[in-house]
């Protein structure tokens, strides 16, 4: 049997096993490989910068466990640069898997800079519902959450006094994994109040947010855990997703290895029955 | 009884869908208020759908245990698992703060939930692996531009095509070239996508609202 | 720790066969989601939105959370074969209201904001390179979609426009597909940290 042959017939779970080799050893002996910030996410970066310090922000964590990799960094940094602009943030989830883990980085964040629930910041936790929720949202905060995540009345909440629509807010940040998520915000929200809007999505997603970012429906936009690294770069803070780009380089490097050599060998063995 | 089964539901979706994209509209309360009693009502029927699959995924598994049919054993675990986080989130998690830190219901979703669903997507990886090597072929060279654009942005948006080509004039480097195609040409297709998708979406909810479309009603056609 | 810790080798051993610890995760996790999905859909939905309101003296409107609640009930008839018609007055509510919803948000951000955002000046001498890839935008969502346009024979100037949509789509697939390999090992990145930092505790992420 040619070396061709053994390859065409080679058992997958060596692939498998050196995938998972190669995504291994760049995270227990980092590279440190330089990240370069993109278009987008630097324009998120700015957009964020952008917003007048003490607003209200409305952040919109739009994902569940299985995206969190991608996207918890991209959350922790959005919280953290708004926290430091003394931005005051109220924050909705629509996706049912998502809410513990956005309340976790709301939590875990706010009491590192000193923040207050209720005042500084509010979870409103989740609806079900999708676009409905976004249009309800945008009407009456109240009205659509008359509790918070805990089951607080909202009324009892001081940052929910100074604002019950899109009339008081100077940003919506989305983080999304999907439906409903970015598309459904612009669509529903973005277009009908015109609120600002940035959005954090997973890399799967985010080649087709682009028509949004050049026509100004959004402001920035960040891509997958590389978009997540850049905007770490950004706020100079070298969390989850700088350290595993060494391993999504070394990987994917793999897999382009992978591409050229199946079709190397297709081609090769094509030749030689041809 | 015709009208009460068929007419009547039609009717009522025609109503709704013509007051909901009035009330994009006409902001004035006589058409805002009864749409947002619509999107409030709508909010509570949707989470009673969530509520009417999960009653169907313990009807359907515990008859597949009751008639012991394929893998029954671990329809038991399922079953057993399910039953075991609606008690302990009804009557065990301090009710409306059951997702607080230190609940019994926070402990289930953190070392249950989150892991196993984690988990279960980035087997993926290993699949997407495997499929390059074995079913990615450039025969075509419409196959051969895909090819082209996937390893220009594969390698161009993660450090090591920045690392790769650094000592390039900057318009050469791997990273420009993968901004651009995704900011241009790409953003096209999508765009053109999008807009096709969109006419489409329009004339369906139209033929929905119209009544022309109706397999949501399931109608028995005998 | 451990036992979040075991439930991911678990279903990681699929990778090497099929196996009964990697069925007894699974099965496990499809119990787990969706007693926690009606847990959740009762405490932060139906709880504060309907159940909470009419049990609560004074509520304004209180008729309006009556109605919601007839219409979830009626949702329910879907069990009984004789009744399962009731659940279309439900139906007719949902799917109103949705079609409502997606024609207009689809109208607004897809169609105009789209068309509006291609029309961009295609010659400006002092700035070519924006020229350049204003032509490329332009001429790309419209070759896209007379390639979706099937109602004219794709020959000839039609057929060659229809070409060139392809390629954009063929450049547009390959960036997917770049994307989706990014996010799928991302995914993986983020399992191997968690066995790393959280459970072993070896390195700090």
């Amino acid at each position: 049997m040619s070396l061709g042959d053994k390859l065409e017939k080679l058992d997958r779970r060596w692939i498998f096993l050196l995938m998972g080799v190669l995504v291994l050893l760049p995270l227990l002996f980092p590279l440190k490989l330089p990240i370069a910030v993109s278009g987008p996410a630097s324009r998120f970066y700015q957009a964020v910068e952008n917003v007048p310090n003490g607003s209200i922000v409305v952040i919109s964590g739009d994902f569940d466990p299985a995206s969190a990799p991608e996207l918890m960094p991209m959350t922790n940094s959005a919280v953290r640069h708004l926290f430091r602009k003394n931005c005051r943030i109220i924050a909705l989830e629509l996706w049912p898997g998502g809410p513990p883990l956005v309340d976790g980085v709301l939590h875990r964040i706010g009491n590192e800079l000193g923040k207050k629930y209720g005042t500084d910041y509010v979870n409103l936790g989740y609806k079900s519902g999708n676009e409905v929720v976004m249009l309800a949202f945008g009407s009456t905060f109240s009205g659509t959450f008359p509790n918070d995540y805990s089951g607080t009345p909202v009324s009892k909440l001081p940052l929910m006094e100074d604002v019950d629509n899109f009339d008081g807010v100077k940003l919506l940040v989305n983080i999304s994994a999907g439906t409903p998520g970015t598309k459904e915000w612009v669509q529903q929200a973005q277009g009908r109040y015109h609120i600002p809007m940035v959005s954090g999505s997973t890399a799967v997603q985010s080649p087709e947010l682009y028509p949004y970012l050049q026509s100004g429906q959004l402001l920035g936009l960040l891509g997958g855990m590389a978009g997540a690294a850049e905007y770490e770069k950004s706020t100079n803070f070298l969390g989850p997703a700088t350290k595993g780009m060494d391993a999504q380089s070394s990987a994917h490097v793999y897999i382009m290895f992978l591409i050229l050599l199946g079709n190397v060998i297709y081609f090769s063995r094509r030749g030689a029955k041809g | 009884m015709d009208l009460l089964k068929r007419h009547i539901p039609i009717y009522l979706t025609a109503t709704v869908g013509i007051l909901t994209i009035l009330s994009f509209f006409i902001p004035h309360p006589l058409v805002a208020t009864p749409a947002g009693w619509l999107l409030d009502w709508a909010i509570v029927t949707v989470a009673s759908g969530y509520v009417l699959g999960a009653a169907n995924v313990l009807k359907v598994n515990g008859e597949d245990v009751i008639k012991q049919k394929a893998d029954w054993p671990y329809k038991i675990v399922l079953l057993v698992s399910m039953i075991a986080m609606l008690i302990v989130g009804f009557f065990m998690s301090g009710g409306t703060h059951f997702l607080d830190e230190g609940t019994k219901f926070t402990w289930a979703y953190n070392n249950l939930y989150v892991p196993m669903q984690a988990t279960m997507f980035s087997l993926l990886a290993f699949f997407i692996a495997s499929a390059a090597f074995r079913a990615f072929r450039i025969r075509t060279v419409d196959a051969g531009l895909l090819a082209i654009a996937a390893l220009i942005v594969m390698i161009g948006r993660v450090p090591v095509g920045q690392w790769l080509t650094k000592s390039l004039p900057e318009w050469a480097q791997l990273p420009v070239w993968a901004g651009w195609l995704l900011e241009w040409p790409q953003n096209a297709a999508k765009r053109g996508i999008a807009i096709g998708a969109g006419l489409g979406v329009m004339a369906t909810g139209l033929r929905i609202i119209l009544g022309i479309e109706r397999n949501y009603m399931r109608e028995d056609k005998s | 720790m451990w036992i979040a810790a075991a439930l991911t080798l678990f279903i990681f051993s699929f990778l090497y066969k099929d196996n009964p610890l990697y069925k007894f995760a699974e099965h496990l996790f499809v119990g787990v989601s969706a007693g926690y999905i009606v847990v959740q859909q009762f405490w932060q939905v139906l709880w504060p939105n309907l159940i909470e309101p009419i049990q609560t003296p004074g509520t304004l409107d209180v008729w309006k959370f009556w109605v919601g609640g007839i219409l979830c009930l009626l949702l329910f008839t879907r069990f009984s074969a004789k009744a399962s018609w009731l659940s279309r007055f439900a139906i007719a509510i949902i799917i109103g209201v949705y079609a409502g919803a997606k024609t207009t948000g689809f109208a607004q951000a897809e169609v105009v904001a789209q068309v509006q955002a291609t029309m961009l000046p295609l010659w400006n001498p002092a700035h070519l390179a924006d020229s350049f890839n204003n032509i490329v935008l332009a001429v790309g969502v419209v070759c896209t979609l007379v390639f979706f346009f099937f109602s004219t024979e794709h020959k000839g100037f039609v057929g060659g426009t229809a070409k060139l949509g392809i390629w954009y789509l063929m450049v547009s697939f390959g960036a997917a597909y770049g994307f989706t390999v990014m996010s799928r090992i991302s995914l993986l990145i983020g399992r191997f940290q968690f066995l790393l930092d959280n459970w072993l505790g070896i390195v700090r992420f």
